[in-house]
């Protein structure tokens, strides 16, 4: 009885029994403890903590980001050809190698991981080691807050990894749909785990949103007047006025379908004055700024990336401020085009279709814009541009095929088909991951001082191009024929194996591509003494971000730049300049702290008792994490002085390293 | 001369730091009241459409009375004035008033506390609990979220009281207070719409 | 460019004026429900009702921003407002949005209690 109290509804059968999760658990477990043996044995505690888990430099954030996106992309992609496996050979009497159970939760986990834990751990990443150097900053508006943000994202993370050591996960899909998603009909913890791991991830999205935007309106250099502010800039904003807008709503409806779970109330339940119709509603009303949060980042990382590598400013500024303006409006009022089958009647379904045509509209401004500034450019072809050149070509296709689905009585063919797998996935890929992939090349010299390798990134690039459209090709014609999404099973009679079987390969050939952008990484590095990057701007930029040294102090800048002109840089450094004796003034840095981690492991512990009813667990870690937020705000000796002395020195210790 | 002018440099420099920081904190709120806004936004659409959905229980105005939501209604927005004279008095660095006001604020907002969760013991009791029905479950957490709201402004308000003893009412004492007041009117202007959506309303159909 | 909100020259009057408007229009609103109710429902009719009810409850959320908030033309910088009309417009879109929306489904769905129904019958789950 004790110990029932103790654990709440954990028991030993909650171990893992089938070999997959089991062995995927037992892999995680073991490579986390050799990380920290490694640890141990380098004798590289201290530096780890004071250099890394205490940081409060966005820089230092922006990589820990990076690398918690690129190991959750792992497991994402393991789990995207687990299906893909599954799906072609799961014909007829054989019925492949995982069961519906497991087939359900593969693709809720790799839906899950990829939307919260990869595209946006990867924008984060971008912005926060590149948004403070590109408006002249030393660091964002708030840089406790923005710790705290990465430390829940990796609370959240953890979370939704820990069912294949304990427990299970979701089965529900990646937006856990009510009634399926109700207690009656998932009395495990898979739902639970899906929310808490949602919900803690999703304040850490809620307090950057906040953070970057104050960022960008109260901390650009002097002279960077709105409209002088690099594209880059604008997307950013643009998407962070959807997340600080957006994300209340999911913070809501996690927490309804929470207290329908846990506290037997009756929101979406089918029954008992629920009405289940309303969480899609409401899930989408977020869901359809979310994915416009992902790919306003990605076209600001592509204006920057045509601009510099056509050597040429990008055509059409202001109608590109425009179109993200446009955008970001215009997000909050299609959300219905996710449900048009729902059965709301033609007037409503018309207007949102409407809507959805007219959304596309700026976007096709900004994939012109690029064009036209390519046009009558100088253009080199690295790596970042040939990602942008996969983009335009791939997210244009899939693009219109999103304008078909706004149709209604289109759509109610293709609804939940494999051809709505196959449009979001040209979205996602074709928009948001290769422009994540082409701002990390470009900005990469930036953050490690060294370039990486030009040929692995073009075989890198290659793969992923040839790889997506062996993968997702298919898919558009199996959606047309009536392949319905999430099978795990089909009749052979359909002949639909032969396509399931290329895309099989395709997503093969995308693990390819990962590989060789890891090899990328690791030979990179291996290499770097012969690709150092000393001068600051390896590509010829324009903007504020390449007039410091490779990778940027930790200050960014010791004098704030004036930055009077667009495309601020490239102004400067064209322009003759009498030689000045730089006047420094001493400047405040935040100090290092550890209240982030020990905020992030509250919620987590916090999400844990919640999933497991484990009451007074979760007590304690609620009053943990408020008396742990009550010390943090009244604490007043937050930063340090960085002196004029500190400075000249730093500055020339620099000056010798890059002369 | 020249230390007295690095002196008045720095000290007018220290002064801009501060105010930057001012402005960026109470921007940086306002932005996240915002987003409260959005969250309750969500919270009242929910409840608007499961307003009707009693499943055969007792509706709202069934459920509520009139007289005691109006006490309620008028002990919070009295608060939300209590509040204002409390900022005005650190604006006039009196610290004895500042205690007092926030004092006061404290125990109206304490009072109506209270009579929330009077009023929600009584639901419990009867068996009108956020089990029985969409409706209820729509009601107590809109109500309740703003009850949790309110007890976060509490225990605010509280931690304040040992900042302002302890610190006195220094430039980053009154910016916290400022940005607690900000949030404590926000309460009372959502307060004005449970009252007329949830209650005015509810009591109107029925 | 400077935050305004809550930093102009300390004002008492502000307080009770806002104070002063605030307690009637809250007591108008309640009043006017008291009448409604006294008058079975017939005085004023019930869409006038809505629509007086909803126009003292923004009346007094003017007021308190202006009065308690200090939010008004002048506020500088003027992004303060601009955020506060964009969450306005967010509110409006999110609440009429999924009224709108939820209330033409059930041009073609059940009712709650038929749901309710069917699910008893169909899965023999209680509640």
């Amino acid at each position: 009885m004790l110990l029932a109290n103790l654990l709440g509804r954990l028991t030993l059968n909650d171990f893992p029994h089938n070999p997959i999760t089991a062995g995927a658990g037992v892999g995680i477990v073991l490579g986390g403890l050799m990380v920290v043996g490694l640890l141990f044995y380098f004798k590289k505690w201290t530096w780890l903590w004071r250099e890394w888990l205490t940081t409060v430099d966005p820089k230092k954030i922006g990589v820990m980001y990076l690398i918690v996106a690129i190991l959750m992309l792992l497991r994402g992609v393991v789990d995207a050809g687990m299906l893909r496996l599954q799906q072609a050979t799961s014909v007829g009497s054989s019925h492949g190698f995982i069961d519906a159970n497991q087939f359900q939760q593969i693709f809720s986990a790799h839906g899950s991981i990829m939307i919260f834990f990869v595209a946006m751990g990867l924008m984060f990443a971008i912005i926060n080691l590149i948004l403070p150097l590109q408006i002249g900053s030393r660091d964002v508006a708030f840089p406790f807050m923005n710790a705290t943000s990465f430390w829940l994202y990796c609370a959240g993370a953890l979370l939704i990894n820990m069912p294949l050591v304990i427990g299970e996960f979701s089965a529900a899909g990646w937006l856990a749909y009510p009634p399926l998603s109700e207690t009656a009909y998932s009395p495990g913890v898979g739902v639970d785990y899906w929310i808490w791991s949602l919900q803690i991830a999703g304040i850490g999205s809620l307090l950057s949103g906040v953070n970057f935007l104050v960022t960008i309106f109260k901390l650009r250099a002097p002279g960077m007047t709105p409209m002088k502010m690099p594209l880059f800039v604008w997307s950013i904003i643009g998407a962070m006025v959807l997340v600080i807008f957006a994300f209340p709503i999911l913070t809501i409806t996690l927490a309804l379908l929470a207290l329908d779970r846990t506290l037997g109330m009756h929101f979406f339940t089918a029954g008992a004055g629920g009405n289940a119709m309303m969480y899609v509603n409401l899930i989408w009303a977020w869901g359809h700024p979310e994915v416009y949060i992902l790919i306003l980042p990605a076209f600001g990382i592509f204006s920057e990336i045509v601009s510099t590598f056509s050597s040429k400013r990008l055509f059409g500024y202001t109608s590109m401020v425009w179109a993200i303006i446009a955008i970001t409006f215009l997000s909050f009022s299609v959300w219905l085009h996710h449900f048009f089958t729902m059965g709301a009647g033609p007037n409503v379904n018309a207007y949102f279709g409407v809507m959805t045509m007219i959304i596309a509209i700026p976007t096709g401004v900004k994939v012109f814009n690029w064009l036209f500034t390519m046009y009558r450019g100088r253009i080199r072809f690295s790596v970042p541009m040939m990602w942008f050149l996969g983009f335009v070509v791939t997210f244009t296709i899939g693009g219109v095929a999103g304008v078909l689905m706004a149709v209604p009585p289109a759509d109610f063919q293709l609804h939940n088909s494999l051809f709505l797998v196959a449009h979001f996935h040209t979205m996602i890929i074709g928009g948001v991951v290769f422009g994540y992939f082409a701002g990390l090349t470009y900005w990469f010299p930036k953050v490690f001082g060294f370039k990486l390798n030009e040929r692995l990134g073009k075989y890198a690039f290659w793969s992923w191009l040839v790889g997506f459209v062996l993968a997702f090709v298919p898919l558009y014609i199996l959606g047309i024929m009536g392949a319905t999404r999430r099978m795990d099973h089909y009749e052979a009679s359909l002949g639909w194996q032969g396509l399931f079987i290329v895309a099989g390969v395709g997503v093969l050939i995308i693990m390819l591509g990962i590989g060789f952008l890891i090899l990328q990484l690791l030979i990179s590095i291996k290499d770097r003494k012969h690709h150092l990057e000393t001068t600051g701007d390896p590509w010829g930029g324009r903007t504020l971000e390449w007039s410091t040294t490779s990778p940027a102090p930790f200050y960014n800048f010791a004098i704030i730049p004036q930055a009077d002109q667009r495309d601020a840089y490239w102004a400067s450094k064209h322009a003759t300049k009498p030689s000045v004796k730089p006047h420094y003034q001493a400047f405040n840095m935040p100090k290092n702290t550890p209240f982030g981690m020990f905020i992030a492991g509250a919620a987590l512990t916090f999400g844990f008792a919640a999933v497991w009813h484990i009451l007074w667990l979760a007590i304690v870690a609620l009053i943990g994490l408020i008396g742990l937020i009550i010390m943090r705000t009244t604490y007043d000796d937050s930063e340090y002085t960085v002196s004029v002395d500190d400075i000249e020195r730093l500055e020339a210790q620099s000056k010798e390293r890059f002369a | 001369m020249n230390e007295d002018v690095l002196s008045v440099e720095s000290s007018v420099k220290s002064k801009q730091l501060e105010l930057a920081a001012d402005d960026k904190t109470i921007f940086g709120f306002w932005v996240y009241l915002m987003t409260d806004v959005v969250l309750f936004a969500t919270l009242f659409a929910t409840f608007a459409v499961l307003r009707n959905n009693s499943f055969g229980g007792p509706t709202g105005g069934q459920l509520f009375s009139l007289p005691y939501v109006l006490v309620e209604t008028l002990i919070l927005l009295t608060s939300s004035f209590t509040v204002g004279l409390a900022i005005l008095a650190a604006h006039q660095q009196s610290k004895a008033q500042v205690l007092f006001w926030f004092g006061v604020t404290f125990l109206l907002g304490l009072a109506f506390l209270s009579m929330e969760v009077s009023e929600f013991r009584h639901l419990v009791i009867d068996g009108n609990s956020w089990r029985r029905s969409g409706f209820l479950s729509a009601y107590f957490t809109l109500v309740g979220t703003h009850g949790l709201h309110i007890t976060v402004g509490l225990i605010w308000m509280a931690v304040s009281f040992g900042l302002i003893i302890k610190r006195g009412l220094g430039r980053a004492v009154i910016r916290r207070l400022t940005l607690l007041s900000l949030f404590w009117h926000f309460l009372d202007i959502i307060w004005i719409f449970i009252f007329t959506i949830v209650y005015l309303i509810g009591a109107a159909k029925g | 460019m400077r935050t305004k909100l809550n930093t102009d020259k300390p004002n008492i009057t502000n307080y009770v004026m806002g104070y002063g408007l605030s307690l009637a229009l809250t007591l108008a609103a309640y009043s006017l429900i008291r009448i409604h109710l006294n008058s079975i429902h017939t005085i004023p009719s019930d869409s006038i009702l809505y629509y007086l009810l909803a126009v003292l409850a923004i009346v007094q959320l003017l007021v308190q921003l202006v009065f308690f908030i200090h939010l008004n033309r002048e506020t500088k910088p003027r992004l303060n407002i601009m955020v506060a009309l964009f969450a306005g417009l967010v509110v409006v879109v999110i609440v009429f949005g999924s009224l709108w929306i939820m209330s033409n489904l059930n041009n073609h769905g059940m009712t709650p209690d038929q749901t309710n129904n069917f699910i008893i019958k169909d899965e023999g789950i209680h509640y």
